[in-house]
């Protein structure tokens, strides 16, 4: 399976990254390569084998309901661009 | 042409624990904005989800309610999308295997039980919430509500009207707060429900393109939403046209549904495992401890007053609507040591009557359970009757007194002496000669007047059972 243009600019788009022209030629080209990768890899016989949805074979380990966290809110905005009355202001979203 | 409506509910119940799905920030609704949103909520770089075992623990309480499939292994899932309120960029969610999967829901619709499906339901992270008012040029962001625990809830598309899909939404209202997984309160978005409605000629097996309706937080809005909506596509198709697949928001104002703006690509989630969460397991050990701390369910308790307490469907639907009406039922007729149907009369009737009028919730009642009780022993024994009942309760309503002390304040034992009972109807008849000779001539009605000139005179105090013997006894002769 080899990828388009299209598919790199409509992927870009949906990650709301910016690239020009040459760009999306360039990570084209790259982008392929690393789908020939996979390709050798579909051609492996995995019948039979669980596919693993984590690199570990290790189970999520689980934290008891307790409130650990304290109020840090006037720490994480002074790195904030905007704030006003404790919200973050962000441009203007329009439904 | 005759048209069938096909529903199926997206809910959004929100999992009542102390912290949050993968932090350990607060969850109480109401707080000063961003206050409860720490470093993982905002999503700063370098932070790690870790999972909530009481999230996971209320997830499977619902599955084993529902009859549903507990996966033993499910997945965490990033779904991708931006927007202000989702500071990461995605949600963490569950895809391809939830940790829920099937089970059923029995609705009540016009007496008729009716057994709705469910698809699944799974574990994700709630977004911050967006304020669109207020700013000039800006969106102001709290992300408090960032990382609360959602139960996803997903029907089969099985309910054919609004009062089904109504009396689904009511029934997954009242078995998470059964269970106490979540608070329901609809108003502070704990509960939220979403509807696909779609229409297709009656008759047809495939489905009709559905539109997906937002915003409805409240029962009246969902009923209203979807019957709007299923005259609108109805119009649609009648006039020759097609529906478009889209997601719409009622307006409550208007009393209608609007298509939201839908930018392209907007469904294009691009789901893949989370990287940053392992497989969630739950053992068979973990599964088999929560479902023995369980307390009886609804359609079991529901069962079970019919089969051993001998009470109609009707008032044992009524009866367990609601957890806290169930236990309060249950601890009056404890004290009461049986009396079950005149228990549930009263719990369904004058009590719930009284409640609805002051919207007022079981647990802040002025009769407990135990002050009932002291009522209904006295309406049991033949003390009081029926009426006057009913003028202790309100007394017990409005004051402190117990029915005990009110029956005597006001002098309201029924008269149980049948030589006075008798002296008061032998008057009666005496004075109203007409009715009495009309009753004799076979008018019923005037029987009934003369039985009411006897309640009236001896204030209601008299059985009324009684004072009809003893003057169908006295005329007959």
């Amino acid at each position: 399976m080899a990828l388009t243009l299209d598919d790199v600019k409509r992927v870009a788009h949906l990650a709301r990254i910016a690239i020009d022209e040459a760009e999306a030629q360039a990570v084209l080209s790259q982008l392929n390569d690393v789908f020939k990768l996979v390709a050798r890899m579909q051609a492996v016989d995995t019948r039979g084998v669980e596919p693993m949805s984590h690199a570990l074979d290790l189970v999520q380990r689980l934290r008891e309901d307790a409130v650990t966290e304290s109020d840090q809110h006037s720490l994480f905005q002074s790195v904030a661009p905007h704030v006003e009355g404790d919200l973050y202001l962000v441009p203007k979203v329009i439904e | 042409m005759k048209w069938e409506t096909v529903i199926g509910i997206e809910t959004h119940a929100q999992l009542s624990t102390k912290s949050k799905i993968f932090s350990g920030a607060a969850t109480p609704f109401g707080a000063a904005p961003n206050t409860q949103a720490c470093a993982v909520d905002i999503a700063l770089p370098g932070v790690l989800p870790v999972a909530n075992r009481e999230a996971v623990a209320k997830a499977v309480r619902f599955g084993l309610a529902i009859g549903a499939k507990i996966n033993r292994r499910s997945i965490f899932a990033r779904k991708n999308y931006f927007y202000p309120d989702l500071p990461k960029g995605y949600q963490i969610s569950q895809y391809e295997t939830p940790i829920v999967q099937g089970g059923t829901l029995t609705i009540f619709v016009d007496g008729k039980e009716k057994a709705v499906r469910l698809t699944r339901a799974h574990l994700e992270e709630d977004a911050g919430k967006s304020l669109h008012e207020g700013f000039h040029d800006f969106t102001g962001i709290d992300l408090n509500r960032a990382g609360t625990p959602l139960l996803e809830i997903v029907s089969e598309p099985d309910m054919r009207s609004a009062q089904e899909a109504v009396a689904y939404a009511k029934a997954l209202h009242a078995m998470v707060r059964w269970i106490d997984i979540c608070d329901g309160n609809m108003q502070e978005g704990s509960f939220r429900c979403d509807a696909n409605v779609s229409v297709r000629p009656e008759g047809l097996d495939k489905l009709g393109t559905r539109c997906e309706i937002k915003n409805l937080n409240s029962f009246r809005f969902l009923e209203r939403a979807i019957e709007f909506e299923v005259r609108r596509q109805i119009e649609v198709l009648e006039d020759g046209g097609t529906i478009e697949q889209e997601t719409r928001l009622y307006d409550a104002d208007k009393d209608e549904t609007r298509s939201m703006r839908t930018k392209e690509d907007a469904h294009d989630y691009r789901y893949f495992p989370d990287p940053d969460l392992l497989p969630l397991e739950v053992s068979e050990q973990w599964i088999d401890s929560i479902k023995s701390a369980l307390s009886e369910l609804p359609q079991a308790k529901r069962e079970r007053y019919v089969k051993e307490y001998g009470l109609s469907q009707y008032d044992a639907a009524v009866l367990t609507q609601s957890r806290e009406m169930a236990e309060f039922y249950d601890r009056l007729v404890g004290t009461l040591g049986g009396l079950y149907k005149l228990g549930a009369s009263w719990v369904t009737g004058e009590f719930s009557a009284v409640l609805n009028r002051a919207g007022l919730e079981i647990h802040q009642s002025p009769i407990s359970s135990d002050r009932l009780a002291g009522l209904l022993r006295r309406v049991a024994d033949n003390t009081i009757s029926r009426r006057s009942a009913g003028e202790v309760f309100d007394a017990m309503w409005n004051g402190t007194m117990e029915a005990d002390a009110i029956i005597a304040a006001r002098g309201l034992t029924q008269i149980s002496d049948s030589g006075e009972l008798e002296r008061v109807c032998d008057a009666v008849i005496a004075s109203n000669a007409k009715q009495a000779e009309d009753y004799r001539a076979g008018k019923d009605k005037a029987f009934n007047s003369l039985v009411g000139q006897v309640m009236k005179l001896t204030k209601g105090k008299a059985n009324p059972q009684q004072v009809s013997e003893i003057l169908k006894r006295k005329l007959a002769g």
